[in-house]
C-alpha cells in the first residue's frame, strides 16, 4: 500500500478537473494563455487547501467547497443597478462582457476575452505560490471581465462599476485596471446573482505615482452561492488607495486581498462590514507589504455576525527592513449577536524596520445591555433599539469614506440589510 | 396615577432584595419628591418602574392609569408616558443625538397611532426645546451624549423629556452635576412642564432642588421602604436634622 498516495478527489474537485475538459475548447485564449491555463490547472489537480495550509487555516477549502455547478451558459442576468449615480457600468453577465466599451476620455476600456485571445494577459495568468488557490482556479477558466486603463493625468469624473453577475452555473472573470500618474479614479467592484453558482473573481490594480484610487466591493451574493475572490494591488510612490469592502451575502466567500505598498510616501486604506447570516462562512484574509519607506496603512474591520454564520479576518503586515517609518494600524471589531455566530481573528504584523509605529488590535463583544435600556426606555422597540445599535458599529467604517455619495449608498444598503436579517 | 403597592424587587443576577415592600401613589398633577441616604434604593425603584430587566419583582404590583405595567417591555412603559431621567444617562457612541431624538419621537408617535413628524416640524421643535435650556444645537450633532459634561447630560436628558411630553416623569437627581445657574434653569424645564395631567417623582438627597421644584408631597424612602410621608415642610425638617431621627423613629 502507497502510504503517499493522494486522498480521493471531493466532488467539489472532480468537477472543477471535469470542467476543465469540458470547456478547454471553449476558452479564450493564444498559445500562451494556453499554457497558463494547463499549468493552473495542474495546482487545482493536486487538490483544494485544507486548514493545514497556513494561508487557509479558518477556511478548509477542501471541506466547505461543496458548490461547483457545471457551466451554465443558457442561464440569463442582466446588469445590476449600479450603487452610485454617476456611473459608467461594465457589466459581466454569467461570464460574459456584456455591451460595447464604452468611451470615456482618458480612458481605454476593452474586454478581457479580447486580451486573453490576443495574449496580451497572458503574463497576469497563474497563481501567485502554491497558496494561491484562487489565482489557479481563475487563471485555468477565466472567460471574461473588463480591462480599465486609465491615463496619466486623467481625473475620472464618473465611476466605474464592474460588476459581476453570476447567473446559474459557474463564473470567473478578471478585472485589470491600471491608474497612470497623476490619475484619479473611483471604482466600484459588485459580486451578486440570484442562483446557486460558483465563481472566481480576481482583480489586479496597478497605481502609478502621485495618483488616487477609490475601490469598493460590494459582494450580496445569495446564500448558495461560492465566490473566491482576490483584489491585487500595487501603489506607486506618492499614490492612495482606498479600498472598500462589504460583505452583505453569499455561502461561501473568501476575499483575498494583498496589497504591495512598493511606493514610497503611499497610503492604503482599507475598511471592511461584513454582514453574516445564516449558516454561511465568510473569510476575508489580506497580505499587505510595505515594501518602501515613509508610507502608511489604516484598515478598519467591522464585522456582524447572527445566526449560524462564521467569520474569518486574517490580516498580516510585512514591513520589509527597507520600510522605515512606515506607520501602521490595523483593527478588527467584532459584535456577535447570537449563540451560534463566531468569528475568528489573526492579525499579525512582521517587522523587518526598526523605525516604525505599528499596532493591531482585536474586539468581540455583544451588544451593550445598558445602551438597549436607555434606547427602550425612550420608546424604541426592542428591534429597532438593537437595529440603531448595530448601525452604529458599523457606519463607523462607512463614515470614515467621507464622500457623501457612497457614504449615503452604503448606508442605504445597510438599511436594506438590517430590515431582512435585523 | 401610579400607585405602587407592596412592592419587593431584587438584583436578577445575584437575588439580593432591594425594593423590599414599598407602598406610594402619586396623583394626576402631583409633584412627589423621594428623599433618602445614598443606597437606600431610589435608583432601583426608578429602574423598575422604567422596566429594566437587571432587577426582578417578587412581589406587588405597579398600576399606572389603573393598570398592572409589569408585563411591559421599557419601551412600552415609554410609550405609554412614563418617562425616566437617568441619574447617570449613558453615552452611546455612533448614535448621532438628532437621529435618535427623531427615532424615538417618532416610535412613540407611533405606538400611539400618530404620524411621524416631518423633518421641518421636528427641527423646529428640538430648537425650540433647547432654546429654552440654553443648550447648544451643535451638541446635538455629536453622539449621543458622547463627550457631554455631567450637566450637560442632564439638561439633555430634560430636553427629551420636553419633546416626548411624558405623563409621568421621574427625575433621578437631575441635580447631581449641575451648578446653580443650570440648576435653575432645569428646574425652570421642569416646571414649565407640571400640569394638571402629568404626575412627576423627583429623586433627590438635597433640599436644594427642592427649593426650585417644590414637590405637593415628599417621602423618605430608606432601605427599600417608604418609611415616612409628608408635605414640603419634611424636606425642611430632613435638610436640618438630617435622616437619622426619622429613620429612628420608624424602627
Ligand atoms: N445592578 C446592581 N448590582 C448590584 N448592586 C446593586 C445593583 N443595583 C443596585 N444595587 C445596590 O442596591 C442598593 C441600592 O442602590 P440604588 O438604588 O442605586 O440606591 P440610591 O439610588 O438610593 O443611592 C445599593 O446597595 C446598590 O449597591
Ligand atoms: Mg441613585
Amino acid at each position: 500500500m502507497n502510504m503517499h498516495a493522494p486522498p480521493q478527489r471531493t466532488v467539489a474537485e472532480t468537477a472543477l478537473v471535469d470542467a476543465f475538459g469540458v470547456r478547454l475548447s471553449d476558452l479564450p485564449g493564444d498559445g500562451a494563455v494556453t499554457v497558463k491555463r494547463d499549468a493552473a490547472i495542474e495546482q487545482v489537480k493536486a487538490g483544494l487547501p485544507t486548514r493545514h495550509v497556513e494561508a487557509w487555516h479558518y477556511t478548509d477549502l477542501r471541506r466547505l467547497l461543496t458548490l461547483v455547478p457545471p457551466h451554465d451558459t443558457s442561464s440569463v442576468t442582466k446588469p445590476i443597478k449600479a450603487l452610485l449615480a454617476e456611473t459608467v457600468v461594465l457589466p459581466v453577465l454569467n461570464g460574459v462582457a456584456h455591451g460595447k466599451a464604452p468611451v470615456v476620455e482618458g480612458v481605454t476600456l476593452q474586454r478581457v476575452s479580447e486580451t486573453l485571445a490576443e495574449g496580451s494577459c497572458a503574463r497576469a495568468l497563474g497563481a501567485r505560490d502554491a497558496d494561491d488557490t484562487i489565482g489557479a482556479i481563475n487563471s485555468a477558466f477565466v472567460t471574461d471581465g473588463w480591462f480599465v486603463d486609465v491615463a496619466p493625468g486623467t481625473a475620472v469624473a464618473a465611476a466605474f462599476e464592474l460588476q459581476n453577475v453570476l447567473g446559474a452555473g459557474q463564473a470567473h472573470v478578471r478585472f485589470p485596471v491600471r491608474v497612470g500618474d497623476g490619475a484619479s479614479v473611483t471604482i466600484v467592484e459588485r459580486q451578486s446573482g440570484a442562483a446557486a453558482a460558483f465563481s472566481t473573481s480576481v482583480a489586479n490594480l496597478l497605481i502609478g505615482r502621485d495618483a488616487t484610487v477609490r475601490w469598493l466591493i460590494v459582494q450580496d451574493l445569495p446564500d448558495t452561492t461560492a465566490l473566491l475572490s482576490q483584489f491585487n494591488a500595487e501603489i506607486g510612490e506618492g499614490s492612495s488607495l482606498s479600498l472598500f469592502l462589504m460583505n452583505e451575502g453569499g455561502k461561501l466567500v473568501r476575499q483575498e486581498v494583498r496589497v504591495d505598498a512598493s511606493g514610497q510616501r503611499s497610503d492604503f486604506q482599507l475598511r471592511g462590514v461584513n454582514l453574516l447570516s445564516g449558516d454561511t462562512h465568510t473569510d476575508v484574509t489580506m497580505v499587505l507589504d510595505h515594501s518602501a519607506p515613509n508610507a502608511g496603512s489604516r484598515e478598519l474591520i467591522r464585522n456582524v455576525v447572527t445566526g449560524k454564520a462564521r467569520g474569518v479576518f486574517q490580516g498580516r503586515i510585512n514591513v520589509h527592513q527597507i520600510a522605515q517609518k512606515t506607520d501602521a494600524k490595523m483593527a478588527c471589531n467584532t459584535l456577535l449577536l447570537s449563540d451560534d455566530a463566531e468569528f475568528s481573528a489573526k492579525p499579525e504584523l512582521e517587522i523587518f524596520a526598526d523605525d516604525v509605529q505599528c499596532g493591531h488590535g482585536a474586539t468581540v463583544t455583544e451588544i451593550n445591555a445598558n445602551h438597549l435600556f436607555y434606547l427602550k426606555a425612550r420608546g424604541v422597540d426592542d428591534k429597532s433599539a438593537r437595529g440603531l445599535l448595530v448601525k452604529a458599529f458599523v457606519a463607523e467604517a462607512i463614515e470614515q469614506l467621507d464622500d457623501e455619495a457612497i457614504v449615503e449608498a452604503l448606508e442605504a444598503r445597510l438599511e436594506d440589510w438590517f430590515a431582512t436579517h435585523g | 396615577m401610579l400607585e405602587i403597592r407592596n412592592l419587593h424587587a431584587r438584583i436578577a443576577s445575584t437575588g439580593t432584595e432591594i425594593i423590599r415592600g414599598l407602598n406610594l401613589t402619586v396623583k394626576a398633577g402631583e409633584v412627589a419628591a423621594i428623599m433618602g441616604p445614598n443606597g437606600s434604593g431610589k435608583s432601583t425603584l426608578s429602574y423598575v418602574l422604567a422596566g429594566r430587566d437587571d432587577y426582578e419583582v417578587t412581589e406587588g404590583d405597579i398600576l399606572y392609569d389603573g393598570q398592572s405595567i409589569l408585563e411591559m417591555d421599557p419601551s412600552e412603559r415609554a410609550a405609554a408616558g412614563i418617562f425616566l431621567a437617568f441619574q447617570y444617562p449613558m453615552e452611546i457612541p455612533g448614535v448621532a443625538t438628532m437621529e435618535f431624538l427623531k427615532v424615538a419621537l417618532n416610535a412613540q408617535r407611533k405606538a400611539r397611532g400618530e404620524e411621524p413628524l416631518k423633518i421641518p416640524d421636528f427641527i423646529k421643535r428640538v430648537k425650540d426645546a433647547a432654546g429654552s435650556l440654553e443648550m447648544d444645537m451643535a451638541m446635538l450633532k455629536r453622539p449621543l451624549n458622547v463627550g457631554f459634561s455631567g450637566g450637560e447630560k442632564k439638561r439633555a436628558e430634560i430636553l427629551q423629556m420636553k419633546l416626548l411630553q411624558p405623563k409621568l416623569c421621574v427625575l433621578d437627581e437631575t441635580d447631581s452635576g449641575l451648578d446653580i445657574d443650570a440648576l435653575r434653569i432645569v428646574a425652570d424645564g421642569v416646571n414649565a412642564l407640571r400640569g394638571p395631567d402629568r404626575a412627576m417623582i423627583v429623586i433627590t438627597h438635597y433640599q436644594r432642588l427642592l427649593d426650585h421644584i417644590v414637590p405637593d408631597t415628599v417621602h423618605v424612602l430608606y432601605r427599600g421602604q417608604v418609611i415616612k410621608s409628608g408635605d414640603k415642610t419634611l424636606a425642611h425638617e430632613l435638610e436640618a436634622n438630617g435622616y437619622a431621627g426619622i429613620i429612628e423613629e420608624a424602627a
